[in-house]
């Protein structure tokens, strides 16, 4: 299936919704997503991958241009996941220690708001 | 004689099919269902590597996918024709980037930016995903060798 993004606000914290593959053909919407998001200053973001179905070495390097971005502006993008096998790309390339990566969005804005 | 041969455009919009067909043939061939996510992705990453060679180099030759059921292996070659540079390649013969190790990251988090990831870094994944990898430059380009264990479907 093809890619799907959504975005909305939640206490200060923009959330992308993401479902769908994340690949070499669709990445490149996903990091205008992000750009666009950070060219309108929002700085903390949390990328929803409960619905994604394939991530590969692209998407991975979107999400990291994405989070280079927002560390710019003293930001953070941290990744809402629990399925194995997306989990299982971020451990291949050791990602699992740049991303703050958490069970559910609520959890993830939680840990956001603790560290301010 | 391969079992399934696939050559495509080299466009990106081509790589999801190329997946799928790669999926179907594994599981065809008796490749276990846990591995098939696997089989997968490495293909995917070696067609999106072969692709974005071929878009610098040779935008209008085909690449091309070798699907072999071998009886105790499932192999997939994905062959590229473009002309071979060292950097491409990079991360596959252990003087580049290995999977898992902090050096990837580091890479990765380092290159990342609009124009995307470090040559080397799919093949990265690549080889963190396939027990069995082989990568060999030729003149002629650059060859993705990957296998895994399958067994004849009985029915």
């Amino acid at each position: 299936m093809d890619l799907k993004l959504g975005h909305y606000n939640k206490d200060g914290i923009e959330v992308v919704d993401v479902e769908g593959e994340i690949d070499v053909y669709t990445a490149p919407r996903l990091r205008e997503l992000l750009i666009d998001l950070v060219n309108k200053n929002n700085y903390q973001l949390v990328v929803n991958m409960e619905k994604v179905e394939f991530l590969d070495s692209t998407g991975l390097g979107v999400l990291v241009g994405g989070l280079k971005r927002v560390r710019a502006h003293d930001g953070s993008l941290d990744l809402v996941c629990t399925q194995e096998r997306i989990l299982k790309i971020f451990r291949i390339t050791g990602l699992t220690k740049v991303f703050g990566i958490h069970s559910t969005v609520d959890e993830a804005i939680a840990a956001k708001k603790s560290e301010k | 004689m391969a079992t399934v041969e696939v050559t495509f455009t080299p466009l990106p919009a081509h790589v999801r099919t190329a997946r799928l067909v790669a999926t179907a043939v594994a599981r065809r061939s008796g490749v276990d269902e846990a591995l098939l996510d696997e089989v997968r992705l490495a293909v995917g990453e070696a067609c999106s590597r072969a692709v974005e060679a071929h878009r610098r180099h040779c935008p209008a030759e085909p690449v091309k996918i070798e699907m072999t059921d071998q009886g105790e292996r499932f192999v997939v070659v994905v062959s590229d024709q473009a002309p071979t540079n060292p950097a491409r390649t990079a991360g596959t013969n252990g003087h580049g980037i290995s999977p898992g190790e902090p050096a990837a990251t580091t890479a990765l988090v380092q290159g990342a930016d609009d124009a995307g990831i470090p040559a080397g870094f799919g093949l990265a994944v690549i080889s963190g995903l396939a027990d069995d990898v082989r990568v060999s430059s030729t003149s002629s380009g650059v060859s993705v060798r990957m296998s895994w264990p399958s067994a004849t479907p009985t029915a």
